[in-house]
């Protein structure tokens, strides 16, 4: 076929356009003719294709997502909100710190290593974008069951990837999580996060403005690579009677990655871009469009002039591409040089592919033919919103009458000793270094916790001590049984997670991982999980600063658990103050913090132990939250506490093996008046912790607490080589720590 | 004992950054005129007995689960006869895709 100009739409207006293909709806279709006024040519059909696909126009979430904002709490430390490529957020002294978590679920079930690769590589172009230094990248990872074939060839790939690639750009992996649930099977989700720092005047935001001013396209090549893998790939389900719908794979080149980061951050040095938008899902098509939409509107691209690694790649192909490691800067006519020139400098290959316009359109030029010609806000911004249809699945209700409670619990203290053994060397309860251990954590030299601690922790001025903590909680099975209450729960464990290390928690990112919106359960669960985290975030005074979704993680009916993953940002004054979660000092006393009550829906125990999934997750009560992470940080910042560690699935047992096996000391537990011994040890109440006090502090811990009214028990003391619970069982660390350790290498080591 | 030679190559339209890293050093090293490099991987089995349709069906297999990702990367089955030439063998029937 000759070349499809706007010219010859125009004057063909009855083309077939293979938009159906192109995963758009016909009344998309039929308002892509409306806005233009003719049929789109196959370049437009493109940009539009992949603009409105649910990846890049969140078009079912984004009504939801608004409460994001309509909810959002006064916060001072948000300097930078939802919409631009990451948040930005105030941490003191001059800083600001960058975060997001995204998601790469499908690319890494279709090729683990790539995939998984190619997803670091994604987030860490957002931070740069932001014109902050990527300092450390996270990893919550949720797979389906340990021992299934496919898990073993998805785990060690997804985890070689993100090791290979961090690795490969010195950034420390801090921290993530490891889940495995059936549900997960054929939608593995790896969902990737970044820390960025800078300093206050280096924010920068993406936008093109100003007439004159060139638009560089610098980075690789642009070649084959996932060529519509953001409209196809995320938002459709998979369906194995469609092998072409299956997208050539990115590769990414981490090194290049880092000759863009250096070369970024130069430029940015030198006050030398107008607007930078990193080129992600959608490539050419999102950047262009959207760095004009943000700017005055008006663009002229200059096709012919991207660099290309394949020299038959048609126009549209050019603007789907998904090569890795490019991004666009709008730079003024007289810096171009030495933009050039930086680029030069780090073997980084530039080329001005267009100019910023006093009109309005974005127009795309092609062996000298106009083939695209459109408003670009109508592709980046105005794509289609769906009211979709909602509701409370039926099978809600008697998946919550399904009480955990009536499970059988342990008769004896021998049957309490070997179900703790059982839970603790669960493949979702045990010792996650063998993952942990192939990312490079200390990179840098900045790294003052990572894996297995509650939260990672970087410092970031290294004179006053100044550091940011990030974890990131979720969990399916709560919500899966109340997806309001919980994607509290992830948020309540995330904050808690950053209060425990010593942290003031800041700001939110998160990443919500859900099956087909089309389905109305699926919708509902979605819905009920925004409305609970905005509810959420507006009581703990912690706004959302951005994030991602990813819907269709489904395969036929069955979708994954909702799952939304929180990532919580805090800040700490003084690294060398931070709380880590080993119990080092024999003698020292242990306190529970919180309630303990019977609840066990959801739990670890009741999955390891019955298999069993029913019932109501735990309840939440964001004020004791909040409570409980000032205890914990005033205890952190004036030395009253040496350990802490959050509970959370797996209680409190989960939290002492941990706390115990890190420390290399034991712990003698006493069952405390009104709870039984198997409640104390099981039970997943949220607003928990324990911490570790020393003698001569423990006047001074208690009357802080009993003075603001957080409950604090005393437990027991840290001494000896086992874990004994007074009159049910000891535990000796070394039996302990073969079961907690071994079982993820031997799985897939 | 005749030997099968299995060559690896990524598929055209995947990027090949080992490959890319080859060819910008080529001009550094005063090698002029080579446009583009792409590397692969050659495997050379030693087979036991004939090599009849039978064993090059089981290479077939074991070249498509094993030495190739099938996602990013192509194969090609060569036999070598007795000169040492290596005879391309027509694939079979194309097989499933993926894994």
């Amino acid at each position: 076929m000759s070349l499809d100009t706007v010219k010859h739409a125009e004057q063909t207006p009855d083309v077939e356009l293979p938009w159906k293909e192109l995963g758009l709806k016909e009344d998309e279709y039929a308002r892509v003719r409306e806005i233009l006024g003719r049929r789109p040519t196959g370049a437009e059909l493109a940009m539009y294709s992949v603009m409105w696909s649910e990846h890049c126009s969140y078009k079912s979430s984004k009504v939801h997502l608004r409460q994001f904002g309509e909810k959002a709490p006064q916060s001072d430390a948000m300097l930078v909100g939802i919409g631009e490529n990451a948040g930005v957020v105030d941490v003191g002294e001059g800083y600001a710190v960058t975060f997001k978590v995204e998601s790469h679920n499908h690319p890494s079930y279709v090729e683990p290593y790539q995939g998984a690769a190619t997803g670091v590589g994604g987030i860490v172009r957002d931070i740069i974008a932001m014109g902050a230094r990527p300092v450390a990248v996270v990893d919550p990872l949720r797979m389906g069951a340990a021992d299934h074939p496919d898990t073993k060839r998805v785990l060690p790939g997804v985890v070689a990837g993100i090791g290979g690639y961090g690795n490969c750009l010195g950034l420390p992996n801090i921290g993530g999580e490891l889940v495995f649930d059936a549900c997960y099977q054929g939608n593995p989700l790896v969902n990737a996060g970044a820390i960025g720092v800078m300093r206050h005047e280096d924010i920068h935001l993406a936008k093109a403005s100003g007439t004159g001013n060139k638009v560089i396209l610098y980075g690789a090549r642009t070649g084959g690579d996932g060529i519509g893998g953001a409209s196809i790939l995320a938002s459709e389900t998979f369906d194995d009677a469609k092998p072409s719908k299956r997208p050539a794979v990115q590769v990414g080149d981490p090194f290049q990655e880092k000759l863009l980061i250096e070369c970024t951050l130069e430029a940015f040095a030198e006050r030398l871009v107008v607007g930078i938008q990193d080129l992600g899902a959608a490539g050419l098509s999102c950047a262009t469009s959207e760095l004009a939409s943000n700017g005055s509107g008006g663009m002229r691209v200059e096709l012919d002039d991207v660099p290309l690694r394949d020299s038959t790649l048609s126009p549209e192909e050019i603007l789907m591409s998904e090569s890795q490691e490019r991004m666009c800067a709008v730079v003024e006519p007289d810096k171009v040089d030495r933009f050039l020139a930086i680029c030069e400098k780090w073997d980084v290959i530039a080329t001005v592919v267009g100019e910023v316009t006093d009109g309005t359109r974005l127009e795309i030029f092609w062996h000298g033919e106009k083939i695209v010609d459109l408003d670009p806000r109508t592709v980046a911004h105005d794509g289609p919103v769906y009211e979709r249809p909602y509701a409370r699945p039926d099978w809600l209700d008697a998946l919550q009458a399904d009480d955990a409670a009536k499970l059988a619990r342990p008769a004896s203290g021998d049957e309490l000793r070997e179900q703790v053994l059982k839970v603790v060397a669960s493949p979702n309860q045990a010792s996650k270094a063998w993952v942990t251990d192939q990312y490079d954590r200390f990179v840098q030299g900045n790294t003052v916790l990572a894996q297995p601690e509650d939260s990672g922790m970087i410092r970031i001025n290294e004179e006053t001590g100044l550091g940011v903590a990030l974890a990131t909680d979720g969990n399916g099975r709560y919500a899966k049984l109340d997806p309001y209450t919980g994607a509290q729960l992830a948020l309540a464990e995330s904050y808690r997670n950053v209060a425990a290390t010593g942290a003031r928690p800041l700001a939110v990112s998160d990443c919500l991982n859900f099956g087909s919106p089309e389905d109305p359960a699926v919708m509902w669960q979605f819905a009920e999980a925004v409305r609970g985290l905005a509810d959420g975030c507006l009581q703990l005074g912690t706004p959302v600063t951005g994030g991602n979704v990813s819907l269709y993680n489904q395969t036929g009916e069955a979708a994954i658990h909702p799952t939304p993953v929180v990532a919580v940002l805090g800040v700490i004054d003084d690294v060398a103050r931070r709380t880590p979660i080993a119990f080092k000092e024999s003698g020292q006393l242990l306190y529970l913090l919180g309630d303990t009550r019977q609840e066990f829906g959801g739990s670890a125990w009741s999955d390891v132990v019955h298999g069993h999934l029913g019932g109501l997750p735990p309840q939440v009560d964001l004020e004791r939250e909040r409570l409980l992470a000032e205890i914990l940080i005033s205890a952190s910042r004036d030395g009253m506490i040496d350990a802490a560690h959050d509970l959370s699935d797996g209680g409190l047992v989960q939290a002492i093996t941990e706390s115990c096996l890190r420390g290399r000391n034991g712990a003698r537990l006493i069952v405390p008046d009104g709870l039984d011994a198997f409640t104390f040890l099981f039970s997943e109440s949220a607003g928990r912790a324990v911490v570790a006090v020393p003698r001569s502090e423990e006047l001074r811990f208690t009357d802080m607490c009993g003075a603001r009214g957080l409950p604090a028990t005393r437990i027991g003391v840290v001494d000896g080589d086992a874990v004994e619970v007074q009159g049910e069982f000891t535990l000796p660390l070394a039996e302990l720590r073969s079961a907690h350790e071994e079982t993820v290498p031997s799985l897939f080591g | 004992m005749a030997r099968v030679v299995v060559d690896v190559m990524l598929k055209p339209e995947i990027l090949d950054p080992q490959g890319q890293a080859v060819q910008r050093a080529l001009p550094r090293l005063g090698f002029e005129g080579i446009s583009d490099v792409r590397q692969g991987k050659r495997f050379e089995l030693e087979v036991e007995g004939a090599v009849d349709d039978a064993a090059l069906a089981r290479i077939h297999e074991l070249a498509e689960t094993f030495l190739a990702n099938t996602v990013i990367e192509d194969f090609v089955i060569k036999v070598e006869d007795a000169e040492g030439v290596e005879n391309p063998v027509t694939p079979e029937a194309p097989a499933k895709s993926g894994s």
